[in-house]
């Protein structure tokens, strides 16, 4: 393979420097790569080749900025979390990506990946989507462009997430239901993936979190690090620093961890918290702790940690967070795990459910259940008084309702 | 270079009929009685597919047919168990077709090494890519004698095929369209050309088409300027619906 162009600075800027940025081949450590179809190569390839020139241009990232400006709403509030700092003894702010449009940080990457198809000169978009929040922000963006959306679904997920269902149907998409293995996350991935080796020319699949076939984590990371370098400017402002003591964000396939950890990554004084979905507990059988419970292999295209029976096969996680039950990790947060650099804490439902309730009632705002699970940690880890801690408060939750009122008895 | 069974076989002046199943399909205890009985019907050549959750080059019918394998408890180490003893009646070349994951997780060369006592020929892993290969686990494949088989696309550039038939050992697996395994009635002016194109490239390994060949008529046109034809899809239809005793029929038909 040829190596690709060096650039004077894409967006997220010129990374490779640290031990934690991917590598010119695609690697996090151990972790990462293309591993691919023969079929997929040459979309896979043109990406790889082109994807960080293109990040480079004036004209894109001041289409990307104006669009996070105008369309988007950002940057998003840094807001001091005053009741709840006062409660846990620390500094704790959270990053409002709740704030943003269409409820969460999934915008950010949907924008950047929708500008890049069309510098590539696709004319067709597909994604995949568990919960809905992804396969929205996508319609979402295709509305915005005038481009044909297809967004693949697991029909036990469609059954679930009606709201979401009718919100892409509204803005243009067309959702099909994958109806194979699990009918749910993994495999609406997996057809995706059937799609765009069935559609190689006109099509670009824009990948709703850090995973995947390089360079998608990294070009995923990339489009969500602007919640980073926000929080940075924020901090500056506010605390007279630009680096807090510990970002904590929740994790499942990772996009908004991505994002919230990728500037602090060489800033080794900077602890980094990620927080998985312990579902009903780590030893329950219903969880999706992959830290814990996964093992190296492959997935959808990369070599990180997953899921999996002894034999190799994928297994189905759970966790009440639709966003969470994503049976691996992205291939950086394999890296941050398995190095060091990361903390991987995990939550339960009832946890998170709790953390989630308490946020309303301490500061009136009602996250998303993803969102809860990384505010659960004041629960159970000590931080100083003087510790600043930056939460990324990824989403809102107006799409769980009626998970909470279940869970509530509300 | 390793000299086995498919070396030998691509030698024959004839051309090459490959049939795909997946182990463990329709019953556990299939396996061996199909291998079987697809030598007694005159086939060249036996893809043996592991059964895998998340096959993604593969379309619904194989997906199918390894759920349903996956259920029937079909798991790496059992379907080399079942092939154990399968040198003593079969002679025509076995290649296993599986993706990466099961394979590193049996352990990439205990593997390698099982397939080389098992009498296996060669491995077709859609998902490992060729400079991988190449890089760390070539020697490896070589060590145990088994050929590792590579696809090519309509897509694939000439360079990109110049150099993974520089790597390939045995042949070279042409995918016909740009798709997911499933059977096609017929193929299109796009396809003779692309037919056409890697003819006339040369290669040192012989070519052989998979994906959509389904009957005599998709065989044959396959098979006009190609080495072979690599039947799944529509092979594992038919022992859904005409089971076991109906593979005698389904090969005469083709050929």
């Amino acid at each position: 393979m040829s190596a690709p162009v060096k650039i004077a600075s894409p967006i997220g800027g010129n990374a490779g420097k640290g031990a934690y940025h991917v590598s010119e081949r695609g690697y996090y450590g151990e972790f990462g790569g293309a591993f691919i179809p023969e079929m997929l190569y040459p979309n896979v390839e043109e990406l790889r080749r082109k994807y960080l020139e293109v990040m480079s241009e004036p004209s894109f990232k001041q289409e990307f900025d104006q669009l996070l400006k105008d369309y988007v709403g950002r940057p998003s509030p840094l807001y001091f979390a005053k009741r709840m700092s006062e409660k846990y003894g620390t500094k704790i702010y959270l990053k409002r990506e709740d704030l943003n449009h269409t409820g969460a940080h999934k915008i950010n990457n949907t924008i950047g990946q929708i500008l890049m198809a069309r510098r590539l000169g696709k004319t067709r978009i597909i994604a995949e989507t568990g919960a809905g929040q992804h396969g929205v922000a996508t319609a979402t963006v295709c509305a915005l462009m005038g481009m044909d959306c297809v967004v693949y679904m697991g029909e036990i997920d469609i059954a679930r997430q009606a709201p979401n269902v009718a919100r892409m149907k509204m803005l243009g998409a067309e959702v099909r239901p994958a109806r194979s293995g699990s009918k749910t996350l993994k495999d609406a991935t997996n057809e995706a993936i059937r799609d765009w080796i069935n559609n190689p020319v006109d099509t670009h699949y824009i990948i709703g979190s850090a995973i995947g076939p390089h360079p998608y984590p990294d070009m995923v990371t990339r489009f969500q690090s602007v919640i980073s370098e926000e929080i940075k400017a924020q901090l500056q402002e506010k605390e007279g620093r630009e680096n807090p003591d510990y970002v904590v964000a929740c994790i499942g396939g990772g996009s908004n961890a991505a994002g919230t950890f990728y500037h602090f990554l060489d800033e080794e004084q900077v602890k980094i918290i990620a927080v998985e979905a312990a579902g009903k507990g780590i030893d329950s059988g219903e969880s999706a702790a992959t830290s814990v419970l996964g093992h190296q292999g492959i997935i959808h295209g990369c070599k990180t940690l997953l899921m999996q029976t002894p034999d190799g096969q994928i297994t189905e996680p759970y966790s009440i967070s639709a966003g969470l039950d994503y049976p691996g990790v992205g291939p950086m947060h394999a890296h941050l795990c398995t190095s060091g650099r990361a903390t991987f804490k995990s939550i339960t439902d009832d946890e998170a459910m709790k953390a989630g309730l308490e946020l309303c009632k301490t500061e009136g705002i009602i996250p998303a259940i993803e969102s809860s699970h990384a505010l659960a940690i004041f629960g159970n880890t000590s931080f100083k008084s003087d510790d600043v801690v930056v939460v990324a408060l990824s989403g809102r939750g107006d799409k769980d309702l009626s998970t909470y009122i279940d869970h509530f008895g509300l | 270079m390793t000299t086995n069974r498919i070396h030998k076989k691509l030698q024959e002046d004839k051309k090459i009929l490959s049939i795909y199943f997946t182990a463990g399909y329709p019953g556990p205890e299939d396996t061996v009685s199909i291998i079987q009985s697809l030598q007694d019907s005159g086939v060249d050549m036996i893809e043996i597919g592991l059964p895998f959750s998340d096959p993604l080059a593969d379309g619904p019918t194989i997906q199918e047919s390894s759920t349903k394998a996956l259920k029937n408890g079909m798991t790496t180490a059992r379907v080399f168990e079942q092939l154990r003893d399968i040198r003593k009646t079969v002679d025509i070349p076995l290649i296993i077709m599986g993706y990466f994951n099961p394979i590193m997780q049996y352990g990439v060369e205990d593997f390698c090494k099982k397939c080389a006592d098992t009498g296996i020929d060669g491995l077709i892993i859609p998902d490992l890519p060729v400079d991988v290969y190449e890089e760390e686990y070539k020697d490896m494949f070589e060590k145990y004698g088994l050929a590792n088989i590579f696809l090519i696309t309509p897509q694939t550039p000439d360079e990109r095929i110049r150099f993974i038939d520089s790597v390939s050992d045995g042949f070279i697996y042409m995918v016909s369209s740009a798709s997911v395994t499933g059977a096609k009635s017929t193929f299109g002016e796009e396809q003779q050309q692309y037919f056409e194109r890697i003819h006339n490239l040369r290669l040192k390994n012989p070519q052989i088409v998979g994906f959509g060949i389904s009957n005599e008529e998709t065989f044959r046109a396959a098979t006009h300027l190609a080495k072979g034809a690599i039947i799944g899809s529509a092979f594992i239809k038919s022992l859904n619906d005409k089971g076991k005793d109906g593979i005698p029929d389904f090969i005469r038909t083709i050929r």
